[in-house]
């Protein structure tokens, strides 16, 4: 009687482990082919479990890593979707698979203002689950197999297994710090640049698309208008498709100002405007996200939608709707969402670089965006050798040790580059600000006992 | 520059454009051929653009017909669903990611309440947490859905599949049913493998495996000579000698739906059998579409393919809480399989939405609970729909009788397939290459104001000449729909009758 036989005739109650193993063993001896689909080469891997893992087992440290708020939304948010579900039973059927009409109404007229194009509800905009989802539909209808896909490190580290899954690959170019001089206190992201001449060298007749991240992730770069035209010329000449993914567009410090490349002089044409109504109104978990382009690119993106999911969730819709009907009525003023969450989280960002700063860390202050690139240099010249696997570059090493040991959970920048990079660019950790007063609160007591060690 | 000039004048640009551009010393004559051929799609979507719904949902859009076309209900779902979403709305934490990943699950609710029936008479997966956590947390975890569905979905299919199934390596939430065809189709099928269709089919399924480069292969259902008894969809059944000669060593996986959308038709013990039979003989994968899985009718019983001996192994089952609890707009379904087939469909989602939404999956979560808690309950909807639909289901049978239409019984799903061919309806101003019944239903939503959908939508193109004489409507409306209806089709009749001619 084979493993499983036994098993069931009751002669023995095997745990959840045994059955596995049995199962697996089974399985072994019967499909001999492979199984898996070759367009996931190079995409398994997610080295964000053993992070997202080790700050569940320490739960006292102040997490820090992933890029979700962990205050409430809005309540003109949280009314909205109470309102949504609570309203018409038929909220809870299908809507337009392009998008819930109210919502692509108020998209096409607010982002249409600020492209400055006539944007049409049916054909530019295209709603889908979370901005995650629009990057995945633009790869998919858009990148073919042998197209080079040119990508701007540090990169929201999922535009790199999206190339490969379409087939195509990704060509990095890196933003670099320049030197920083020594009377500086802090470093900014102005100062990580692309250099102009190693940019227009990765263009080849195969480039199909460039991706741009403004604000960057993980750096809070915020791509001024000099350096946006500079892609632009790059991509008319080069005839490539521009994925802008601005899901941060909001989120802008100090007297910086987010630009569309889109709205720039020959761009609409030729790009993809990504948002996210996660980061927009601090409801990650709603997962509505949206793309704006032209018709005859958009019409591909409906295709691959209709092909993969189809419809998005309605009620979620509903209420980003409404949150954008008010943020179009209060545009510009001291009560819009869009005034007053950047304002709080320029003081957040302001608190942690501040505190970081006093136990070593060299913050390079973000320009916007969640998030804070740290450099690590200091620990790296004075911890150099710290538990990790053979060939792992420091950040990671130093990031599961500060977990483990200080209580404090980032995540390591060197996720966020290309294999060949990652030595070079290990010295660097990412945080999240965007947290709740008491959450920095804690992370300053954790601080403090480490600067206290420090002392020592 | 002149030629580009030109160009840009006639995509009516505005004179600052035309500036920059023929200020720029980039530009040169060389990118204007390029222009046209860049911007174009992926090969993969090539010719996958069309889509039925989109032409037949805005014919049924119009408030004066009566829709019984696309596969929504107008029933409200019922009030505990809406009362549990209602409740987590009001929970600020669930409107931010879930973790997604296996992490502690907590108690589980089933053991809590020590309570154990005639199909789970094993204790409770999660009384062994601590041995199977310290497996969660040494694998390499990919998304597999919101923590506490996880749960309640494991807790739930454990009592039919009689094997513990891992919420964290055996279930992937999706954005939909449909979610879920596509991370299996796009995790499981490549390039070059053929996978087997049963025709008439679910439409989605023929461009999900185009798109992943795939070559389907058909086999029709075809219906025995019915003699004095009502035809029905257990009238249609699969040649066993024409669907082995559709296997090779290059097919990959074959789609089954039972129930199955459109004709409703529930696969018997000895159907899934000789299916089950040949997966194995041919090394094969199974993706079995369960989605109707609880709107059985009387004299049935939806049986799982996954649960056969050897198919565990080789199926992946796929779920929707959509047809579950009458909530389409949700978008939640899920995948239950073994995690050497899982884990490819967890790669693609991780690759392409990462996470569903979280209160929508906290509140299914706790309406599965409120049911599960009791399965033999009349009361639990699993229960309480069938009953209701086909109460529905025996009514549109009648109501298509009268009007001179054949329908064909079904035992399972909320549609119904019918033969208009003894209606001799004026066709003449309609498209002449269009299959009969795509004519037929937009002369019917025209001129009767009833909606519905032509079947050999839901056939590839050599087999649509099979079908062509049959419409599939949904009852699954509320009684006043069905009352529209029932008058539309009275007036038919009259009509019918007073004109002395069949249409």
């Amino acid at each position: 009687m084979s493993p499983m036989g036994a098993a069931r005739a009751g002669k023995a109650k095997p745990t959840l482990q045994t059955l596995q193993r049995q199962r697996s063993l089974h399985f072994q001896l019967t499909m001999a082919r492979l199984l898996q689909a070759r367009r996931l080469e190079g995409t398994e891997h997610n080295p964000w479990v053993e992070y997202v893992n080790l700050a569940n087992e320490y739960k006292d440290a102040v997490n820090l890593g992933q890029g979700f708020p962990n205050f409430p939304p809005p309540d003109f948010a949280l009314e909205a979707f109470q309102q949504a579900v609570s309203g018409d039973h038929m909220l809870n059927q299908y809507t337009s698979a392009f998008g819930h009409p109210p919502l692509t109404k108020v998209l096409a007229s607010f982002f249409g203002k600020l492209l400055g194009q006539e944007l049409d509800p049916l054909t530019n905009v295209l709603v889908t689950v979370g901005a995650y989802g629009a990057l995945f539909t633009a790869f998919q209808a858009l990148v073919d197999e042998g197209d080079e896909v040119i990508i701007i490190e540090p990169f929201f580290d999922c535009y790199e297994p999206m190339t490969h899954m379409a087939g195509g690959h990704p060509v990095f170019v890196s933003l670099r710090p320049s030197p920083s001089q020594d009377h500086q206190d802090l470093d900014s992201c102005s100062n990580w640049q692309l250099d102009a001449t190693e940019l227009a060298s990765k263009f080849t007749p195969r480039t199909k698309a460039l991706v741009l991240n403004t604000p960057n992730n993980p750096l809070g770069k915020v791509f001024c208008k000099a350096e946006l035209e500079l892609v632009a010329s790059l991509c008319q000449q080069h005839d490539v498709l521009c994925i802008s993914d601005e899901v941060y567009q909001w989120l802008i410090y100090d007297t910086h100002q987010h630009v569309s490349i889109a709205s720039l002089p020959g761009m609409w044409e030729r790009t993809l405007t990504i948002g996210s109504a996660g980061k927009t109104f601090s409801v990650t978990g709603w997962k509505v996200g949206w793309v704006l382009g032209p018709d005859n690119i958009m019409k591909h993106l409906r295709t691959v939608h209709q092909n993969s999911v189809y419809h998005c969730p309605t009620q979620a819709q509903v209420a980003v709707a409404q949150c954008f009907e008010r943020e179009q009525l209060l545009f510009g003023q001291p009560s819009s969402y869009f005034v007053q969450l950047p304002q709080a989280m320029q003081r957040c960002r302001n608190h942690m670089i501040h505190s970081l700063q006093s136990v070593g860390f060299k913050p390079v202050a973000s320009q916007g965006g969640y998030f804070l690139t740290v450099d690590i240099s200091n620990f790296k010249s004075k911890m150099p050798d710290l538990p990790g696997a053979a060939h792992e570059p420091y950040d990671r090493c130093f990031v599961k040790w500060m977990i483990k040991n200080k209580g404090l959970v980032a995540i390591p920048v060197s996720f966020f580059y290309s294999g060949p990079h990652q030595k070079d660019f290990d010295h660097y950790i990412r945080f999240c600000f965007v947290k709740e007063e008491a959450t920095l609160r804690a992370m300053d007591e954790k601080l403090q006992k480490w600067k206290a060690k420090l002392k020592l | 520059m002149f030629l580009a000039q030109r160009r840009f004048c006639f995509l009516g640009n505005k004179t600052e454009f035309l500036k920059t551009i023929c200020s720029s010393k980039i530009l040169g004559f060389s990118t204007y051929s390029k222009m046209s051929s860049k911007l174009k799609n992926a090969k993969r979507i090539e010719g996958l653009d069309s889509n039925v719904w989109v032409e037949f949902t805005k014919l049924a859009a119009d408030p004066s017909v009566v829709n019984l076309g696309q596969g929504l209900p107008d029933i409200s779902p019922p009030t505990y669903v809406k009362e549990e979403l209602s409740k987590i709305a009001l929970v600020d934490n669930l409107n931010q990611y879930t973790r997604g990943f296996g992490s502690d699950l907590g108690p589980c609710p089933c053991a809590a309440d020590g309570k154990t029936t005639e199909l789970n008479p094993r204790p409770c997966p999660f009384s062994l947490e601590s041995s199977c956590l310290s497996s969660v947390t040494t694998a390499v975890l990919t998304v597999s859905g919101h923590p506490s569905l996880v749960k309640a979905l494991s807790c739930l299919y454990e009592k039919f599949y009689q094997n513990q199934i891992d919420p964290n390596k055996e279930i992937l939430v999706t954005v939909g049913a449909y979610g879920s065809l596509f991370n299996a189709i796009q995790g499981l099928i490549d390039e070059g493998d053929e996978v087997i269709i049963i025709v008439p089919f679910y439409d989605c399924y023929e461009p999900m495996m185009r798109m992943a480069g795939a070559t389907p292969v058909f086999i029709p259902l075809r219906s025995k000579a019915v003699c004095g008894k009502k035809w029905s969809s257990s009238d249609w059944t699969l040649d066993p000698q024409e669907l082995e000669s559709k296997f090779n060593s290059k097919t990959k996986a074959i789609i089954l739906n039972t129930p199955h959308n459109p004709l409703g038709k529930v696969y018997t013990k000895e159907e899934l059998q000789l299916i089950a039979h040949l997966c194995i003989k041919y090394d094969t994968l199974c993706i079995s579409d369960e989605v109707y899985e609880w709107l059985v009718y009387t004299g049935n019983k939806h049986l799982k393919i996954a649960t056969f001996p050897g198919m565990w192994e080789r199926t992946v089952t796929i779920g929707s809480a959509g047809k579950t609890f009458s909530v389409t707009g949700w978008k939640l379904g899920w995948s239950i399989g073994p995690h050497h087939l899982i884990k490819h469909l967890q790669t693609v989602q991780q690759n392409t939405i990462y996470t569903c939404a979280t209160p929508l999956q906290e509140a299914l979560a706790q309406a599965l609970w409120i049911d599960i808690k009791r399965m033999d309950d009349p009361e639990c909807y699993f229960n309480s729909l069938p009953k209701e639909l086909e109460v529905k289901r025996d009514r549109i049978v009648h109501l298509l009788e009268s009007v001179g239409l054949k329908p064909i019984v079904p035992d399972g799903g909320y549609f119904i397939i019918a033969d208009v061919s003894s209606i001799d309806a004026d066709l003449s101003d309609m498209m002449n290459n269009e299959p009969y019944d795509y004519k037929f239903v937009k002369w019917m939503t025209k001129n009767k104001k009833l909606a519905a959908i032509p079947v050999s939508a839901f056939c590839n193109s050599e087999t649509k000449s099979q079908f062509e004489k049959f419409v599939r409507f949904c009852f699954i409306k509320k009684d006043s729909t069905l009352d529209a209806a029932e008058e539309i089709i009275k007036t038919w009749n009259r009509q019918r009758s007073q004109s002395g001619q069949n249409v």
